[in-house]
């Protein structure tokens, strides 16, 4: 990794002067507000237009999720962490399993593996059909909205159809899965991936080369590799800024490394590119589909696990690439059948720290096309 | 009584409008008339939006009030007057009292001397255009007052922003009205003219729509004054004063009930009242496809048919749809009031084919049409763009538009003059 000497200052507490020496304008966004995600709070610092500072107040949607979880057996918690990240709960379900399995040292058989790749790829598909329709009704394109709703709903159909719930799926279990899949699964995954390829080259017709769209993205929100890794920015927002790497890649979990797929990275690290990147991204997930749901290998689906679970004395860090970035879950046992601790690691939390470097200098309105780009959500900043 | 009469019918013989004519009772007629119909067109602008968008973004819109939302706007409507009337404790009372006033007001007395016809205006001034131009920036200054009374930040930023605009926009739109003006004195006398009636006339005397003179130059100055009325009118993309994800509602936030449906009166008529300019200065404003290619009686005949012909189809599409509305005893009251409203459109498009009624309202609906046309427009606009920001705004503005329109103006002037000189040496006057 890099080395912390050769990083960039990052000097936050230098203020500009305000042009004429006018008075600030200090402007309270949210936590009520159309363009905040939810209950983000920003203390916007105006120059007119010009943003020469924000502050983020977070903490409104706080329910103690760590906390919970030391009352609660580790099966118990399971269902807690969908509720974290609430547009990609597979992904947030995986990274607990995986964690959890890791404590016990056991392993989900393949069939489990390779149902999970699927389920949490269509998951990630979900997370960014939702940022691309929010981010674009920011900008103010207000119809690629409803073009994402409603492919986005064929997958939370494929959801319902699979565990019964669209959004909180709670769809795996420690050890495997609790279900086994309908009938009809894989046809339903192969004819939504036939589905959604031309919907995605939809979506970019409608924005990528559109004038106002270049305008309101490119250079807008501008972060180096280096100061994104200094801020422990990760996922596409990295991604965008040059930077190699994900997860899926560089420590393989689930069985990744047995897919084809490439890691799609910008140059500019401005908000076209993290666009350009969750597109691309798009196409990945559905090659990863697309190769798990042929090679769905038979056999169980769960692992030999202990119906009460006491993992032995120790700590584990796991880390998965969720859609927004690095999830990270830091469990501490105590060998109890509740965990001592545990900390998550939630992407959207470390991005948004980035705001302030991203928005200063610039006006008010990329604040608002900032924010829809970091793909923050609030249950997963807040817990 | 009968001194009364007469005046009432001495207009109808003349061929002036009631302004010309000086015939307050008429003037005051049609002010009325004009006034119920631009309500109408915004309420019916209002589903319309609704519904369009709606499809655009495959979604139904509204279906619940009435047969397919018909009545919509008018529960919309009943909720906003029965709200309560917020006045912020911080505010500025009066001014805030005062600002959606301005609005309309301004918004309003455009319509003064729009021509639906060649008689059918409340008044036809010699100054017509910049009349028009001058009265409907008067709005800002209620946009600016709304903001500032506010006392609030997220209105005050949206009053900055909207007068920014519109003073800026405002310079290129006047600079392809002036385009158009020097194209009206292409005439033996060399007179131009500034009444928005002597504009029409002048292109009917032409020959040609003056989106087509001097190819291209009309069709940029056409361009130029498309771009800058969505921009005058605060649509999108040009939807910053009221961008709401960054101002909530921009300079309204602060109003409620019946003030803020005064603040969407004033847009949507000023969103009719710039399209008719447009239509006005480009388009030929009342005159009919082909007034001077397609002549004679059987083609008056044939585009006099238009208006009850379009009514009837809307009738039909009615009648077709409540044929296909479902059997459910549930949407009983729905299908009759689908069917009620087909007999009322095609009654209304019977009575359009009466000839009497027929030569005086043919006008009438070319102009609406065209109207109409730029209504979809901005609709269309709204369901595709996203939204510039503030200094790309100016940009387009101050770097685009102005500097094409002065370029323009200048060659519009230099063919106008070439073409008077070509036709003085051929000795005949030939524009």
């Amino acid at each position: 990794m890099t080395d912390p000497n050769t990083l960039s200052p990052l000097d936050l507490e230098t203020p500009d002067k305000t042009f004429l020496d006018a008075n600030e304008l200090v402007i309270n966004m949210g936590p009520q507000h159309p363009a905040t995600h939810g209950v983000l709070r920003v203390i916007l610092r105006l120059d007119g237009e010009k943003v020469m500072g924000l502050e983020c107040v977070i903490g409104y949607l706080h329910r103690g999720v760590e906390k919970i979880a030391e009352n609660r057996t580790y099966t118990m918690f399971n269902p807690y962490v969908d509720r974290m990240d609430y547009v990609a709960a597979v992904s947030n379900g995986l990274g607990y399993c995986e964690a959890v399995e890791k404590l016990l040292n056991v392993e989900a058989p393949p069939r489990a593996q390779y149902i999970r790749v699927i389920l949490t790829e269509l998951n990630r598909m979900a997370s960014h059909q939702l940022w691309l329709g929010t981010h674009a009704l920011d900008i103010g394109a207000i119809t690629p909205l409803f073009y994402t709703f409603r492919d986005r709903e064929e997958i939370l159909k494929i959801f319902e159809k699979y565990c019964g719930a669209r959004l909180t799926t709670h769809a795996f279990r420690i050890g495997g899965l609790q279900y086994e899949t309908y009938e009809g699964f894989e046809k339903d995954v192969k004819n939504f991936v036939s589905f959604v390829r031309p919907k995605i080259d939809e979506y970019e017709e409608l924005l990528t080369t559109n004038r106002i769209w270049l305008e309101r993205t490119k250079g807008v929100g501008t972060i180096s590799g280096k100061d994104a890794i200094a801020l422990g920015v990760t996922g596409p927002v990295l991604r965008a800024s040059g930077v190699k790497w994900d997860l899926r890649k560089a420590q393989p979990y689930a069985n990744y490394k047995n897919f084809d797929f490439d890691i799609p990275i910008g140059q500019n690290g401005d908000t076209y590119d993290r666009y350009i990147v969750r597109m691309a991204e798009f196409r990945q997930s559905l090659r990863i589909i697309e190769q798990a749901v042929e090679n769905i290998p038979e056999g169980p689906i769960m692992a030999k696990v202990p119906k009460v679970m006491k993992p032995p004395v120790g700590e584990i860090y796991h880390s998965i690439e969720a859609p927004k970035g690095e999830l990270g879950y830091f469990i501490v046992s105590d060998g109890s059948t509740q965990p001592y601790r545990i900390r998550v690691r939630p992407p959207s939390f470390v991005n948004l720290q980035a705001l302030d470097v991203m928005c200063r200098g610039q006006l008010v309105a990329d604040v608002i096309a900032v924010i829809g780009t970091l793909d923050i959500v609030l249950g997963e900043v807040d817990r | 009584m009968h001194a009364f009469l007469q005046y009432i019918q001495s207009y109808l013989d003349s061929d002036k409008t009631p302004g010309g004519a000086g015939n307050i009772f008429w003037a005051t007629v049609y002010i009325l008339l004009v006034f119920a119909g631009l309500s109408v067109a915004v309420i019916a602008m209002n589903w319309l939006e609704r519904k369009i968008l709606a499809h655009m973004q495959v979604r139904l819109g509204p279906m619940r009030v009435g047969p397919h939302g018909l009545l919509q706007p008018i529960a919309d409507a009943i909720k906003l007057l029965l709200k309560e009337d917020i006045i912020p404790a911080e505010a500025d009372a009066v001014v805030f009292w005062v600002a959606p006033f301005i609005v309309v007001l301004a918004a309003f007395t455009v319509f003064v001397v729009v021509p639906f016809g060649p008689t059918h205006a409340i008044t036809d001034m010699n100054i017509g255009i910049l009349f028009m131009l001058g009265v409907s920036s008067l709005s800002v200054l209620g946009i600016v007052t709304a903001g500032w009374a506010s006392n609030s930040h997220y209105p005050l930023i949206g009053a900055l922003r909207s007068s920014a605009q519109m003073v800026s926009y405002e310079v290129a739109m006047g600079l392809a009205v002036v385009s158009v003006i020097l194209m009206t004195s292409l005439n033996e006398a060399s007179t131009g003219t500034l009444s928005m009636i002597g504009i029409v006339q002048a292109q009917q005397a032409q020959g040609e729509w003056f989106i087509f003179k001097f190819f291209p130059l009309g069709l940029v100055g056409f361009f130029i004054f498309a771009i800058a009325m969505v921009a005058e009118t605060n649509r999108a993309p040009f939807d910053l004063p009221e961008a709401e994800s960054e101002l909530t509602a921009g300079f309204h936030t602060e109003y409620s009930g019946f003030r803020w449906s005064l603040f969407f009166l004033a847009e949507y008529s000023a969103m009719i009242a710039v399209s008719s300019i447009a239509v006005t200065l480009w388009l030929g404003g009342w005159l009919r496809p082909f007034p001077n290619a397609l002549t004679g009686p059987t083609w008056d005949l044939v585009f006099s048919l238009f208006p009850g012909i379009t009514f009837l189809l809307l009738a039909v599409m009615c009648f077709y749809n409540t044929a296909r509305m479902p059997k459910h005893p549930l949407f009983r009251v729905q299908t009759i009031g689908l069917a009620g409203f087909g007999v009322v459109l095609g009654l209304i498009g019977l009575i359009l084919l009466i000839p009497a009624v027929r030569v005086r309202i043919t006008d009438i609906f070319w102009f609406a049409a065209k109207v109409a046309a730029f209504m979809y427009l901005y609709i269309w606009y709204r369901g595709t763009f996203p939204r510039y920001r503030f200094d790309q705004l100016m940009k387009v503005g101050w770097k685009v538009l102005l500097p094409t329109g002065l370029v323009l103006l200048i060659l519009t002037a230099i063919v106008g003059m070439r073409t008077e000189l070509w036709a003085e040496l051929q000795g005949a006057w030939r524009p």
